[in-house]
């Protein structure tokens, strides 16, 4: 009895009640979608990248070690790498001893979601100039993540093509987003010529946003021929 | 609105929850696969790069890149 004398503005309202808690529900079940999406569909997808960068950067080790030495140019050819590939595996001490990365080359979105990235118009691996890697330091593996731990007289290993090259930390710095000019052959100074081999990490700081970048400064030791698996 | 959606699925409870089933899968892999990389970029996460000041548009990419 009490139902058919509800007022149809009363049936009407319960639905539109009803749908919109039903719309809220389901935003908050997008929401943690997404959420998941971040923090573990990420790290999957890199971590299945890095398989294939790895795969990619053992087979040129090979073609390269195969190759007779003769056909070897007496220094390691200057061409760039294509984008995506994998140049060389990076390995940080102070991180773990798991620590190990394939550098991809290039630092588009794209790129960058496979694994650190080397910036195309700096130097390769080991060659005089700025090698400058960018990285996650949150989601898509985060390899960077705990790169605030790294401290000056800390190692970078840089296993690339051929050579495999120790560089030794020289200071971390938080600089703006627009401070490019860290990237140039010789840190801060457009003007100077580039004597030695540099590294340089760019990730984003803090972990989690981006209003500033963490930079970790380096140079390089050490060169050994060969890699050392 | 699911109430709806439940009236509409045709055959029995057990067809209906199969093909409710199948759309909630569908509707996240299209979430997973198409929207979330397309929506990711906006969020910190991926500026990692820098850039120069006066090209406001791209975080990192091809181009700018170390050539202030």
């Amino acid at each position: 009895m009490r139902r058919s004398v509800m007022s149809q503005s009363a049936r009407v309202a319960g639905t539109v009640v009803r749908s919109g808690a039903e719309l809220l529900v389901t935003g908050g079940v997008v929401v943690l979608l997404f959420a998941v999406y971040l923090v573990v569909w990420s790290d999957v997808q890199t971590a299945a990248a890095q398989v294939d960068l790895r795969d990619d950067f053992e087979s040129q080790v090979e073609a390269a070690a195969s190759t007779p030495s003769s056909n070897v140019p007496a220094e390691p050819a200057k061409v760039a790498p294509p984008r995506g590939s994998g140049i060389a595996v990076m390995r940080i001490p102070r991180l773990g001893d798991d620590w190990s990365w394939v550098v991809v080359e290039g630092v588009s979105d794209e790129q960058l979601a496979r694994g650190p990235g080397h910036f195309p118009e700096t130097a390769q691996p080991g060659q005089v100039g700025n090698f400058g890697v960018a990285g996650h330091r949150a989601t898509h593996g985060e390899p960077f993540a705990h790169i605030d731990r790294v401290r000056k007289g800390d190692t970078v290993v840089v296993e690339a093509v051929g050579d495999t090259y120790t560089y030794v930390v020289d200071r971390t710095e938080i600089v703006a987003p627009t401070a490019v000019d860290i990237l140039l052959p010789v840190p801060g100074k457009p003007a100077a010529r580039a004597r030695k081999a540099r590294l340089t990490i760019v990730t984003c700081h803090p972990r989690w946003g981006s209003s500033e970048r963490l930079i970790v400064h380096g140079h390089l030791v050490e060169t050994r021929s060969g890699s050392e698996a | 609105m699911y109430a709806a959606l439940w009236r509409i699925l045709p055959g029995p409870t057990a067809v209906k929850a199969l093909i409710a089933v199948a759309l909630f899968v569908g509707v996240v892999l299209i979430l997973f696969l198409v929207v979330f990389p397309e929506v990711e970029p906006l969020l910190p996460f991926d500026q990692i790069t820098l850039e120069p000041e006066q090209t406001a548009g791209t975080v990192g990419g091809e181009s700018g890149v170390g050539e202030p």
